[in-house]
């Protein structure tokens, strides 16, 4: 088996790397609809779905169902090629962007070939990540116009100027970042934020040296925000302002791709804003000395959630939440229990803490658009080109000189 | 048949019926996304001989913006399709043949005048090298093309502008 | 059998090719040959279209069609110039084209035609 491994690498290295990856993918795209309804709604004090399932966990697979089921229409006088391409072209640039991303510094093996944890690693992975980045706004301004309709047009052409305008916010923003890590590519960008300064401040490119990028943080995600049209920067995709925006004439499956699009943009700004500020899948504990017991928190959490769940399932309303919650956590308990052996916390370590700050992140949009109003259009611009842009060429400037001056 | 050729022959088919496309489709913006599909599948080809910082720019800069200002252009005006033209008789019985041997006859050429060109085996460049000269050698022109730009961006906007009269 | 290194590890196109196989690369030919076809079929779409911005199109083409001259012509002799100038190259495209598309509004709007064998009143 290893030497049929040694000679079709793709086939046996690349390819189930990259089927595990999409299939989490796409699970966790589903499962944070559900995140960001229950969220917004217990934001607005409301409790969101909870009837589909325990807890309305199922309300995803409710949601899938719908979609596939519901009627598929073409507008009149759309033009079909086009339109038939816009949802495909925002789907697989959106998706594509995990390709580049490394959850964890350990290689691992499979069948003798060691192999990163990522699907792949270049050299460029940033520019390749602004590149998809930036053909993302034809997804959008094509579905707008093709669909043969003012509202589209509108909201297709408005919102691709907003992705344009924002997009060159976010590249600047992360000049910091790339000077500070001297290289494009993003395990080497986390590498350089190992170490410690003070023996337990992580030196992250957030607080780190030669200058804190807290203004890169900043502009960073403020631009992703504007730049996946999610709030408060979604004046496109507003009902009350403009029905649907570019995806007004979209109907089942292209809808639910065009959604899909954009969380998976979302979690790809999670995981860049984890990679480039806070350290990826570095843990925040020092590892030497009387730290090395921060390498049993992962089995901890695991273990504290699925004990919660247990205790919380055997006492649940319906008959289904009596069964599935119980076993969920024991499920957890179970990956704690696994996450105890030898070895394993070693190489759980980067994943886990690169997962926990991408929920942080995501958490973060979801709050951001439950609190916050919206962007008038003309504000958004103006916001866009006077006021973020300069302060990210400041962000630029300021670092090109703190890292000068530091390195006489 | 090693896998680099292969690439490059998949990538250059692409970029030839992308291009021919551009030619044959009639509305503009299929013309459009046609020549976005040759862009990309250049920036594919620049990979292969190593320079990926070139193929990187040439899809955030081309692909991701010049083409975006192609395609809002036709959006604004909204260009309709064009009318179908036949080739003239000339063309059709007289030029492809002889344009198809002028090719033939430049592909001879250029392998007889490259053969002696070998290419070393491909390494990528690495970004530090190429700006290390952009930044160095050729500072004046990176500058001047700042200003280049600055000068587009003011014409377009004065050129686009539309004349209220007060 | 020669050692392939897989895709997992690729930090560049090194990965892609046989280490220590002697150099079977594509040759420099091939790529000038695309070229001139590019470039070809970018004046075959200048002549024969109609309009005007898909004649701004193929000009887009043709300076594609050069970069990639620039490009196999920089790897074929060592020298990084050529990626350089294709750098420029990108760039000057870009400014061309805003100030072309504005000059293309701008006549759009006083013609109302996009057609450019319409735009003829100094011929008659």
């Amino acid at each position: 088996m290893n030497e049929f491994a040694a000679q079709h690498p793709i086939l046996i290295v690349a390819l189930p790397k990259i089927v595990v990856v999409l299939f989490v993918l796409l699970t966790a795209l589903a499962y944070l609809t559900w995140f960001e309804r229950k969220v917004v709604a217990h934001i607005q004090a409301r409790w969101g779905p909870y009837r589909v399932g325990p807890h309305g966990l199922l309300q995803p697979l409710a949601d899938g169902l719908k979609f596939l089921f519901k009627e598929d229409i073409t507008p009149a006088g759309a033009d079909k090629f086009t339109y038939f391409l816009a949802p495909f072209l925002s789907l697989s640039l959106a998706i594509t962007s995990i390709a580049v991303i490394p959850f964890g510094p350990k290689d691992f093996s499979i069948f003798g070939q060691s192999t990163p944890l990522a699907i792949t690693n270049l050299n460029i992975g940033l520019l390749i990540l602004f590149a998809i980045t930036s053909m993302g706004v034809y997804g959008v301004a094509l579905a707008g116009w093709s669909s043969n309709s003012k509202y589209s047009l509108i909201g297709g052409l408005r919102s691709s100027a907003q992705m344009v305008s924002y997009e060159l916010t976010l590249t600047m923003s992360v000049v910091g970042v790339i000077l500070m890590a001297g290289s494009f590519n993003l395990s080497e960008i986390v590498q350089a934020q190992q170490g410690f300064s003070w023996g337990f401040v992580p030196r992250w490119n957030l607080i780190g040296a030669p200058f804190p990028q807290v203004l890169g943080f900043v502009l960073f995600f403020t631009a992703a925000v504007a730049e996946t049209n999610r709030a408060p920067f979604d004046l496109v995709e507003a009902e009350q302002e403009l029905v649907g925006g570019f995806h007004t004439e979209y109907a089942s499956f292209k809808f639910a791709m065009f959604f899909m699009a954009e969380y998976s943009s979302m979690i790809t700004v999670s995981c860049l804003a984890t990679i480039l500020f806070f350290g990826g899948w570095l843990s925040p504990f020092p590892q030497t000395g009387a730290w090395v017991w921060t390498h049993y928190i992962p089995a901890a959490a695991f273990a504290i959630a699925g004990v919660a769940l247990i205790i919380h399932g055997v006492r649940y309303l319906t008959m289904l939440g009596r069964v599935v919650l119980p076993v969920l956590g024991l499920v957890l308990c179970g990956l704690a229990v696994l996450f105890t052996r030898p070895g394993v916390p070693d190489f759980v370590q980067g994943p886990f803490w690169f997962l926990l700050k991408i929920a942080m992140f995501i958490f973060i949009y979801v709050w951001l658009r439950g609190t916050l109003p919206r962007f008038r259009y003309d504000r958004l611009m103006t916001f866009g080109w006077k006021v973020l842009l300069p302060l990210a060429i400041l962000n630029v400037v300021i670092t090109s000189l703190a890292i000068v001056w530091t390195q006489k | 048949m090693t896998p680099q050729i292969a690439i490059f022959l998949v990538l250059a088919a692409v970029a030839v019926a992308g291009a021919v496309n551009v030619i044959l489709q009639r509305h503009p913006i299929h013309s459009a996304l046609s020549l976005i599909v040759v862009m990309v599948a250049l920036a594919g080809l620049y990979l292969l001989q190593g320079a990926e910082f070139i193929a990187a720019v040439q899809i955030i800069v081309y692909g991701g913006a010049i083409m975006v200002l192609f395609v809002f252009v036709i959006m604004l005006l909204n260009a309709g399709e064009e009318e179908r033209q036949n080739l003239s008789r000339l063309a059709r019985f007289v030029g492809v043949p002889l344009g198809v041997v002028f090719l033939l006859e430049a592909a001879y050429w250029i392998a007889r005048a490259s053969s002696h060109m070998a290419q070393s085996s491909p390494q990528a460049v690495s970004t530090r090298e190429l700006s290390t000269l952009l930044f160095r050698d050729y500072v004046f022109p990176f500058e001047l093309t700042s200003f280049l730009i600055l000068i587009a961006i003011l014409g377009a906007l004065v050129l686009a502008r539309r004349e209220d009269s007060d | 059998m020669q050692r392939r290194s897989f895709p997992g590890e690729c930090k560049g196109v090194a990965a892609l090719s046989f280490k220590g196989s002697g150099g079977i690369v594509v040759p420099t030919s091939y790529y000038l040959l695309l070229s001139a076809v590019l470039f070809g079929l970018g004046v075959v779409a200048f002549v024969f279209k109609r309009n005007i911005i898909t004649i701004f199109m193929s000009i887009e083409l043709m300076l594609n069609a050069v970069n990639l001259a620039f490009v196999a012509f920089s790897r074929a002799f060592g020298q990084l110039q050529g990626q350089v100038f294709v750098f420029f190259v990108i760039v000057v495209a870009a400014a061309e084209a805003a100030v072309g598309l504005a000059i293309i509004i701008v006549i759009a709007r006083n013609r109302g035609t996009l057609d450019v064998e319409r735009v003829d009143t100094l011929k008659h």
